[in-house]
């Protein structure tokens, strides 16, 4: 039981992380309909400015975490414009190719920068108290109740913005038709750029998150949450906020569930293969829209 | 329109050229010595590359379903024709290669195949980005499971020193290797120009008038997946047989992309030729720019970058057109006609 | 074109007939029905799209489907293809039902339609498309098209030669080669007409097939409605808004409005029928009165 409830508490965590990071995927896909496989990546950047604030610039903890989510944020707007604003119209898999381009130009500028031998996270003022339930045995660290309530704190802050400001109307808007949006006033080009910036600060707060549990970094780091991520946003309907939110609860602790009881090794191929046979029972995820094509 | 007809003939037969006068390059400069290691190193891989970026084309261009799984299909194929290989080489140690290696491309295509139907057919249910999602995981779990199977080496991998035992590999290989992509390069194209090829293009361009035209689409659907994971299947056995240690991890989401990359650089559809050159330039590419060292991966990624804004960015239409080959010939022939006219005028004239 | 104006036998002009084959053209007559739509009905939720359709048509009859937008006329259709699972009412096509068929199987068992927002195989010729419409009409095994036996090329062959034959309906062999994509609008109209004939069905279901045409250009579609029922000797049922076109060709009409078949007969009953007027054509002359 004890382990049980340890085990859901760490996948809550880590679910957490897998959120934030979908977040970023589900709403571009959502108001630009693109994949942007180069988020991923983000993370990594935004580890590796936290660890260039703090171990390198030796500023303190908050400043490492506050330059992260604005160079994140300003790093998403620019990829935007460079990269994927010139192919907006053009085919969605040849966007795709060159999200998976920046993606490889991110990590390797972050190869030649830091090299390749992995870094320490410098997230010593982040040493956050563990938490002991009782005689129950169940110990929660720090850094998973930090990592909860920062995902806590930014879903709510995420959705009041969507649902109560006017930029928040627009991306709605944006996702739901967007020459009807163009037509009505709405600044689409504006709005696609708000939605990267807002999913790469995800991103940014989400490599803290991350780098406080694998206290390790380097180059490739943001591949595999990356991909997990958009297996998270896939899994409850890509395109939807919600759904994100809650596929990357699902996939976290059905990670730490398999780990735990099943096997480490195969955890990978459990999450995927549950993803499957979520897919073949509901083809658009769990939150996702049916699309129903008019003959 | 007798015109056309040999028109369709000649881009494939333009396809089978180049892929023979590539293996005939191949051929001259291995046999005359005149290949650096490093190009020694690149035939083998330009080879399976080749035949992985048709196979994909297949899936991607005439069906129009995205696959990102295209190297857990290879791995299948990899790891059956390399394990019989190895099984026959050592039952029977006096094999002939030309015995056990098309046997092994063989079984190491069909086990492929088998997975690729096996995929296909709960990814009917899904679409799109979903059915990219679906191969990715498939791909992913097929590499989690190998990497948990210890006859087959396991996280250390699988050794495949002995199936291949002499030094000059590239040499030895490349008959191999030519046949295989050259005739699978042809069965793939005929199928295209067949009524079933017909049939899985009508899917792509219209999934409900084909099923109104009494297309079984699900049926279409579930062979493409066999036949391209057959063909990435022997490409994958290539690729073991190259190899001296067969590794799990490397059969990645990555490697299914670096594919996917060669197949829309070199243009989706029927025409095949572009894959061809695409897979060509691709693997030679990040070889090329070893000179730069470190900073190799980072041009190829900037090249990759660059590419695809000039070949598909709308802005650029126009000038992606006044550069066409289509374009070209259609200027020289008028300018040959306007020369053709004034010479004529002339004679007139000196008439 | 005299000649053409069969004269009907009409057994009864009441409304709500039941089955009854009210309008067989007369060398029709002593035929089974080839098509026999029975109380056919299906609900979007809690709204009843299509009730109680009924109709029987005559193995060379061409037959008219009207009525205002909205009314349910294309989704009849996507009920006859199977594209919509029926809730209520049974299809019977030769005597054969057609429920729990697959859309294809429908086509093979002898039902073709063209769509209303057109749906060609754009990025494939002009000929391929028709070739598709083929497809279950040649035979040619994977084995002989990928190793290119005698098979493949006797198939080819013929699939070409057909497919041209078919084309010149339309005068549209010269266009063989078009990427069909890009021919003009009509052209894509007449083509789609033309796949589905590839498919040899015995019934064709044409959605709109005017639409967007020029009065010079459904004239002709009108001349070759007909040519194609003599020279295929199959029944078409057609939705159409170009009075011209459904008064001018069908010999029977069913009017539909909110799903619901409010009248059936010739031309000139539907003419001169009150509820028709009401929901359809007077519609203006109300607002004028």
């Amino acid at each position: 039981m004890t382990l049980l409830i340890q085990t859901l508490i760490q996948g809550i965590s880590l679910g957490s992380i897998y959120a934030l990071i979908a977040l970023g995927y589900t709403m571009v896909y959502g108001i630009a309909k693109m994949l942007n496989f180069a988020h991923g990546d983000i993370i990594m950047v935004g580890a590796y400015t936290i660890y260039s604030t703090i171990a390198l610039a030796h500023f303190p903890g908050w400043l490492g975490v506050l330059s992260a989510v604005v160079f994140c944020g300003v790093l998403g707007v620019v990829i935007e414009f460079l990269a994927y604003k010139p192919l907006r119209g053009a085919p969605s898999l040849n966007v795709l190719i060159t999200a998976i381009g920046v993606s490889y130009l991110l990590q390797n500028i972050a190869l030649l920068i830091f090299e390749g031998k992995q870094k320490a996270m410098p997230l010593g003022d982040f040493d956050f108290p563990d938490l002991k339930v009782g005689n129950t045995g169940i110990t929660v660290t720090g850094e998973v109740i930090f990592t909860i309530t920062l995902t806590v704190v930014l879903m709510i802050a995420l959705t009041l913005f969507i649902n109560k400001t006017k930029m928040g109307k627009a991306m709605r808007a944006v996702s739901e038709d967007k020459d009807a949006a163009r037509l009505m006033g709405i600044n689409v080009n504006r709005t696609i750029s708000v939605t990267f910036a807002i999913g790469s600060i995800l991103a940014a707060f989400a490599s803290l998150c991350y780098g406080m549990s694998y206290a390790y970094i380097k180059p490739t780091t943001g591949s595999m949450p990356g991909i997990k991520a958009f297996t998270a946003a896939v899994f409850g309907g890509i395109g939807s906020i919600p759904g994100a939110m809650l596929g990357g609860f699902v996939i976290g602790i059905l990670e730490k569930l398999s780990s735990a009881y099943i096997s480490t090794q195969f955890t990978d191929a459990i999450v995927f293969g549950v993803l499957i046979v979520m897919l073949v029972v509901r083809p658009t995820g769990l939150l996702g829209k049916k699309i129903r094509e008019k003959v | 329109m007798k015109k056309f007809l040999s028109r369709i003939n000649r881009r494939d037969a333009l396809t089978l050229l180049v892929l023979v006068g590539i293996f005939a390059f191949f051929f001259i400069m291995l046999e005359t010595g005149a290949a650096s290691n490093q190009f020694k190193n690149m035939i083998i891989p330009m080879s399976y590359y080749i035949l992985l970026a048709i196979s994909l084309n297949l899936m991607v261009g005439v069906l129009g379903e995205l696959s990102l799984g295209h190297a857990g299909f290879m791995s299948v194929g990899a790891y059956t024709g390399c394990f019989l290989s190895v099984m026959l080489v050592e039952k029977f140690p006096e094999l002939p290669m030309y015995v056990y290696l098309p046997v092994a491309m063989l079984c190491g295509g069909l086990m492929a195949a088998l997975f690729g139907v096996l995929i296909g057919i709960p990814a009917l249910r899904v679409k799109g980005d979903y059915l990219a999602i679906v191969t990715l995981a498939f791909c992913e779990i097929i590499k989690t499971v190998i990497i948990n199977l210890e006859f087959l080496g396991g996280a250390i991998g699988f050794d495949t020193d002995s199936i291949v035992p002499d030094r000059n590999k590239a040499l030895t290989l490349l008959p191999y290797a030519a046949f295989a992509v050259i005739v699978s390069a042809i069965l793939i194209m005929n199928l295209v120009r067949s009524k079933h090829g017909r049939a899985i293009m009508a899917v792509r361009d219209n999934r409900i008038a084909a099923e109104a035209c009494g297309i079984n689409v699900n049926f279409y659907k579930v062979a493409v997946f066999g036949i391209a994971a057959f063909f990435a299947g022997i490409a994958g056995v290539l690729y073991g047989h190259n190899d001296v240690l067969l590794k799990s991890a490397n059969f990645d989401f990555n490697m299914s992309i670096e594919i996917l990359v060669m197949v829309v650089l070199g243009g989706m559809g029927s025409n095949m030729l572009g894959s061809v050159i695409a897979a060509v330039v691709m693997t030679a590419l990040p070889e090329m720019l070893r000179d730069f060292s470190d900073y190799r991966m980072l041009i190829y990624s900037v090249m990759l970058i660059v590419i695809m804004l000039f070949t598909s960015a709308p802005a650029l239409a126009g000038i992606r057109e006044r550069l066409s080959l289509g374009f070209i010939k259609e200027s020289l022939q008028k300018k040959m006609a306007k020369k053709a006219e004034k010479k004529k005028a002339g004679k007139e004239e000196e008439k | 074109m005299s000649e053409r104006k069969t004269v009907m036998s009409v057994n009864g002009t009441e409304m709500f007939s039941p089955p009854s084959n009210i309008l067989i053209p007369t060398r029709d007559e002593g035929k089974k029905p080839v098509l026999d739509v029975r109380g056919l009905g299906i609900d979007f939720g809690g709204l009843r799209a299509v009730d109680e359709f009924t109709i029987t048509v005559s193995p060379t009859e061409i037959s008219g489907l009207i009525g205002p937008n909205g009314a349910g006329k294309t989704t009849v259709f996507n009920l006859l293809t199977n594209v919509y699972k029926p809730t209520r009412g049974a299809i019977l096509l030769d005597g054969h039902p057609t429920a729990g068929k697959s859309v294809a199987q429908v086509n093979r068992m002898g039902i073709a339609r063209t769509f209303q927002n057109i749906r060609l195989f754009d990025q494939m010729t002009v000929l391929d498309n028709v070739r598709v419409g083929m497809s279950n009409n040649i035979r040619c095994n994977f084995a002989e098209s990928f190793l290119r036996l005698p098979g493949y090329f006797k198939a080819e062959k013929r699939s070409r030669e057909r497919a041209l034959e078919l084309l010149s309906i339309f005068h549209m062999e010269s266009e063989a080669y078009t990427l069909a994509g890009n021919l003009p609008y009509g052209a894509q109209r007449r083509l789609e007409i033309i796949r589905a004939l590839a498919t040899e069905p015995k019934v064709l279901l044409l959605d709109e097939p005017a639409a967007g045409m020029n009065p010079s250009e459904t004239h002709a579609l009108m001349e070759s409605i007909r040519q194609i029922r003599d020279q295929f000797g199959i029944a078409i049922v057609l939705i159409e808004h170009d009075m011209n076109l459904v008064m001018g060709v069908c010999e029977g009409i069913a009017v539909l409005n909110f799903g619901k078949v409010i009248a059936k007969g010739t031309p000139d009953q539907i003419k001169n029928n009150e509820a028709v007027i009401e929901a359809y054509l007077g519609r203006q002359e109300k607002k004028e009165a």
